[in-house]
Formats: C-alpha cells, sequence, structure tokens
C-alpha cells in the first residue's frame, strides 16, 4: 500500500505543476497548445498520487509489488519523454520555417534593391 | 532588362578570396549567362566583392547552410522564369570550361538534371584521401541501388538542371551534403538524372573544414536522410513551386 505521506506529497506537487501551468496560460505566457500535455501530465499524477487504491492496482498489473509509488516516477518519465519528443517536431517546424523566412527575405531584398537601382538610373 | 536564358547559381560562404575569380570566369566563358551569388551569411565581403563583378546577389540574413543557400538560389531562378540553371560552388573549384557538357544533355531534352561527375567512366584524374573515398564510395553505391542507376558521385555540386529540375530543388532541398540526399529526392519524382565525366580543380583558398569526427556524423546523419527519402512520399514539405 502506497505510504499516506508520499501520497500526500505527490499530490501536492501534482497540483503545483497545475497551478503553474494555468497560471502560465493566464499570463499568456504559454500557448495552449503546448500548455495541454503539461496539464494531461499533472492531471495524470494527481490522479495516481490521490487515488492509493488505483495506484496499487495498476502496480500489481505491472508486477511491480515492493514499491508502488515506483508508478509515479514512470508515468512522470513517460509524460515527460512524450512532451520532449513533442518539443522536438515543434524546433523541426520552427526550423524549417526560419529558413524559408530567410530565403524570402533574401530574394525580396534582392528584387527591392534591384528596383531602387533601376529608380536611381531614371532620375539621372 | 536582357536576360540570359541560362543562369548560374553560385552559392558562396566567406569566398571574398575567390568569388570575383568565379563569377568573372563565368561571364568570360559565354556572355550569355547570368550569374546570382547566394551568400549564404557570409562575414566577410563576399557579396559586395559579387556585385561589383556585376553578379546578381541574393544576401541570406544568417548562415543557413550550403542546402539552404542552393536553395535559395533555384528559387531565385523560378522567380525570374529561367528555363536553364547551372549550379558552380563559389571556391572556384568547377570550371565554367566544362558547362557546355554538362548543359548537352538538359538541351537536348534527354535529361532534367545533369551532375558532373568526377569518378565517372574515363575520370580517373582526381584521387581525395582514404577516408573521404570510402564516404564516397558508400554513398555512390548505396544511392546507386536504392536509385536503380548508376551513379558514381554523390556529393558534387556541379549540376545543370532543366525547369523541371529547378522546380523541384526551389520547393524541396536537403541540408549537409544535400547532393547525396538530393540524388534520391530526383529519383522519387521521377525526374531524369544523367552524369557526365567532368575535371574539377583543387581547392584554391583554404582546405575543407570537415574534421573526421565531423564526417562519421555526417555519414550516419545522410545515410539515415537516405533511407527516410526513400520511404517519403514523394510530396513537396511546402508547395513553393506553384507560388506566382
Amino acid at each position: 500500500m502506497t505510504p499516506v505521506r508520499i501520497s500526500i506529497a505527490a499530490s501536492i506537487a501534482a497540483l503545483l505543476l497545475i497551478l503553474v501551468v494555468l497560471e502560465l496560460i493566464r499570463g499568456r505566457r504559454l500557448k495552449e497548445r503546448y500548455a495541454l500535455l503539461w496539464l494531461v501530465t499533472g492531471v495524470v499524477l494527481l490522479v495516481l498520487s490521490a487515488w492509493r487504491d488505483g495506484l496499487n492496482t495498476i502496480a500489481r498489473w505491472l508486477g511491480v509489488s515492493s514499491y508502488p509509488p515506483a508508478i509515479l516516477f514512470a508515468a512522470a518519465i513517460l509524460f515527460v519523454v512524450v512532451v520532449l519528443l513533442h518539443y522536438s517536431t515543434v524546433l523541426s517546424k520552427l526550423a524549417d520555417q526560419n529558413t524559408l523566412l530567410a530565403q524570402r527575405v533574401a530574394l525580396l531584398e534582392q528584387r527591392l534593391g534591384r528596383r531602387s537601382d533601376a529608380a536611381e538610373g531614371d532620375a539621372d | 532588362m536582357t536576360r540570359g536564358t541560362v543562369l548560374a547559381v553560385v552559392p558562396a560562404h566567406n569566398e571574398a578570396g575567390a568569388i570575383g575569380g568565379v563569377v568573372d570566369e563565368i561571364r568570360a566563358f559565354d556572355p550569355g549567362y547570368d550569374v546570382v551569388v547566394v551568400d549564404d551569411g557570409s562575414t566577410d565581403a563576399t557579396s559586395a566583392i559579387a556585385a561589383a563583378h556585376g553578379a546578381a546577389v541574393v544576401t541570406l540574413p544568417f548562415n543557413l547552410g550550403i542546402g539552404g543557400a542552393v536553395q535559395t538560389g533555384f528559387k531565385y531562378a523560378l522567380e525570374q522564369g529561367y528555363e536553364l540553371a547551372v549550379r558552380l560552388d563559389g571556391d572556384g573549384q568547377h570550371d565554367p570550361a566544362e558547362l557546355p557538357r554538362l548543359l548537352a544533355p538538359v538541351q537536348a531534352g534527354e535529361a532534367d538534371i545533369v551532375t558532373g561527375s568526377r569518378f565517372a567512366d574515363g575520370n580517373r584524374a582526381y584521387r581525395p584521401p582514404l577516408a573521404r573515398r570510402i564516404g564516397i564510395t558508400w554513398f555512390a553505391k548505396l544511392v546507386s541501388v536504392l536509385t536503380r542507376q548508376r551513379v558514381t558521385d554523390t556529393t558534387s555540386g556541379f549540376q545543370a538542371l532543366n525547369r523541371k529540375g529547378i522546380a523541384l530543388f526551389a520547393g524541396d532541398y536537403p541540408n549537409d551534403y544535400p547532393e547525396v540526399e538530393a540524388t534520391v529526392l530526383v529519383f522519387k519524382h521521377r525526374l531524369r538524372l544523367q552524369e557526365v565525366p567532368v575535371r574539377m580543380r583543387e581547392r584554391e583558398h583554404g582546405e575543407s573544414s570537415i574534421t573526421f569526427l565531423r564526417s562519421v556524423y555526417y555519414v550516419f546523419k545522410v545515410t539515415l536522410a537516405l533511407v527516410i527519402a526513400m520511404l517519403r512520399k514523394s510530396t513537396m514539405p511546402a508547395d513553393e513551386s506553384k507560388r506566382p
């Protein structure tokens, strides 16, 4: 059985995570799109922490008999990995868009420079 | 404005020492060629020198890497409506005198993209160092198997392209040793690729800056990219080619 104190401490930590994420969204420092995964992480951890029987049941299913709270670590790590992977895809997309923008800027600048050269030529 | 029908795309990164000569040489060889130098975020006077020698200059705001720079050149060719493009490196290793041989199959309608190969039949002049030769051989064999076509030089950046080739590379072009992956791209899009033997000069300014560890990293990275490229559907990421 999960010790009560571990349950309380883990619940508080999960609650804090949820509150911090909500506050970041409220302050527009985190976009909802990226916050969603964190909120899911927080809620899952909160449920696993507070619902002691549930944690024990899942631990038994997975063959973890000696120390059920290990499931909390496993769940937390799993979600962190998912969040990181998600960020890698976001980064890749941003890098692509960055390249595209740099190319467009360079091509437009070139066109602009040629146009102003032509205008100067007309003025002479 | 009068416009030549062939555009020479010259990517350059900190090539202030060589770029003027490269531009002059192309223009001296055939005044009908237009030259665009893509300055890949150089910190030296590459842009100014290229412009002073009469090239159109597209200056990237920061360094994109060779693939991004080359692609910029092809986007320029597409926008400006060129029917034919050739690509030469900004360090002077590609001799414009070879251009007619590169262009011939494209102009004859036999190929969409022609690559100048240092290793094609009857070409024994170029002997790179061992480590480099192993990498080059590995990619040549791998690409040949993947594309079911004999390819001898997958890292050559000496190329001629028609409008189809320009449109493909303007829309999708890889980075880091882009020529290897681009070969597979060409195959996936069912464009016709040909190789012609060419001679290349030794690098005039500075050594290739690639260390051994980096080479190993690139071999793995590009091999992965090749396999992924084969598994990918042949759609463009963002359909730039259809832009007005």
